[in-house]
């Protein structure tokens, strides 16, 4: 019988959920890495059972963790994280400029195509590759490249939080950096060009249509549809049919479009979903309802989802890897949250229920499904 | 031998108990055990001295006979009790939080 093992990255721990295809009876297995903040946790779309773990804490800093049976156990992998040449600088907080630092691994990203290579996003932003396994990692150097010494941190930090990769063309990625915006290679990492032609950010930049210095949160693609990429930016949920050469806002009739995830339906690549938030200044939904919003046409229209989800006094967010889908017959979506919940939907966003509620705070949600 | 105390969560990484012997050529200091210690257990890398610069982390301290030697010398000797084993060389993780 086919089934999920939803991978969970808390501000303690990680923790691994897993039910059959019905989503109704749920293991939790977890907390592993306790008491260590694990950022993102991936496992391969070639090899199902492997798994990577960013973990990190302030005193011990950075680990990478792999498994290669399911998260049943796990090994302590490369965690050298060298910034190629001579260390470059960008926009720091006062207006000068500042050196690469690295701080943190931000998410994990396995290839689609090579068994042991995987991609990692980081702090100070940067791409790096591991093609051994994540037993040795280095930089692809061109990202920063593309205008670099105008990017600048948010408050989360500059990092780069999102990595998508063409799964018809393994040689085309796209991230996206808060706050820079969001980039795309077509040879594999070599060169980068920033790609946010239409974007818009008249609150954060004093140059609202600038070239780089958006705060790009997440970037999805439907695996169908890969010219087609959707956008949740700090204000403003955005679409391009040109693999990000020309975006538009379709934020519609969205409560507020600012926000941190978007993910795709995992059938329907016109079906899109987002978590609104207040605003940038109250990280929490409107009117203490937490709604997952749905639009079935590609952006604008936009529906409310909400049965199952707590619709008053609920002041949690939703950060920008704490949304995702699986691949079942019938479409689930997994919400996590930072009061420690993770709501699941086995039926496409009309109906939700909670899998655990007391988790430490969600960082990030990641969904396999298996055979 | 040199006796060496891990903090809770480098324990656990390394797969150790409370303390790690070693043992360690020449002159005992900071450096020459960090560096006998990251031999014998390679997971440990990276997560008390920076790669690259090999300076402690801000919010590592060492401790030894009574002393927080953080700001020694990584090259300087170790006290006479650490060197014969007779104390430990303690790793700390600093207090952070509130």
């Amino acid at each position: 019988m086919s089934g999920v093992r939803v991978l969970v990255g808390t501000r303690k721990g990680a923790f691994i959920l897993t039910s059959d295809e019905k989503r109704e009876q749920w293991d939790i297995s977890g907390p592993h890495f306790a008491g260590w903040e694990i950022y993102h946790i991936k496992g391969s779309a070639l090899a199902p059972n492997r798994l990577y773990a960013s973990q990190s804490n302030g005193w011990f800093g950075q680990l990478i963790q792999r498994s290669d049976d399911g998260g049943q156990t796990w090994e302590p992998v490369g965690n050298e994280f060298a910034y190629e040449g001579v260390t470059s600088s960008h926009q720091w907080y006062d207006g000068t400029q500042h050196p690469w630092e690295f701080k943190r691994v931000w998410l994990l990203e396995p290839s689609l195509t090579e068994p042991d290579t995987v991609y990692a996003g980081v702090e100070d932003a940067a791409l790096f590759r591991s093609q051994d396994g994540g037993q040795s990692w280095h930089e692809l150097p061109g990202l920063r490249s593309a205008k670099g010494h105008l990017w600048q941190p948010g408050a989360g930090g500059m990092c780069l939080h999102t990595i998508v990769q063409d799964p018809g063309d393994p040689k085309r990625l796209f991230v996206a950096i808060s706050a820079a915006g969001a980039f795309r290679t077509t040879d594999g990492g070599e060169l980068w060009e920033p790609i946010n032609q239409g974007l818009n950010s008249p609150f954060e930049l004093p140059d609202s249509t600038a070239e780089v210095g958006h705060c790009v949160h997440s970037i999805a693609m439907h695996p169908a549809r890969p010219n087609v990429l959707f956008m949740q930016k700090h204000w403003d949920v955005m679409r391009s049919d040109n693999a990000g050469d020309l975006w538009q806002e379709i934020s519609g009739n969205l409560p507020t479009d600012f926000g941190f995830p978007i993910v795709t339906h995992a059938h329907e690549p016109e079906t899109i979903y987002v978590v609104p938030i207040k605003s940038d200044s109250e990280h929490y939904p409107p009117d203490g309802k937490l709604r997952v919003y749905r639009s079935r046409t590609g952006g604008n229209e936009w529906e409310a989802l909400t049965q199952g989800l707590p619709q008053s006094d609920c002041y949690v967010n939703v950060l920008r890897s704490a949304l995702a889908v699986d691949s079942l017959a019938s479409c689930g979506v997994y919400v996590g949250t930072t009061g420690g919940q993770v709501y699941v939907s086995a039926d496409s966003g009309d109906s939700w229920m909670p899998i655990v509620r007391d988790l430490p705070a969600v960082l990030s949600v990641e969904v396999q499904t298996l055979p | 031998m040199i006796r060496v105390v891990l903090p809770h969560h480098l324990r656990t990484l390394a797969q150790v108990n409370k303390e790690v012997g070693l043992e360690v050529d020449g002159s005992v200091t900071q450096r020459t055990i960090l560096d006998a210690l990251e031999a014998q257990y390679p997971m440990l890398r990276g997560t008390i001295r920076e790669y690259g610069t090999q300076q402690r982390r801000p919010f590592i301290r060492f401790f030894a006979c009574g002393q927080d030697l953080s700001h020694e010398s990584p090259d300087a000797l170790l006290p006479e009790a650490v060197q014969t084993g007779a104390e430990p060389f303690r790793i700390v993780g600093a207090m952070a939080g509130g």
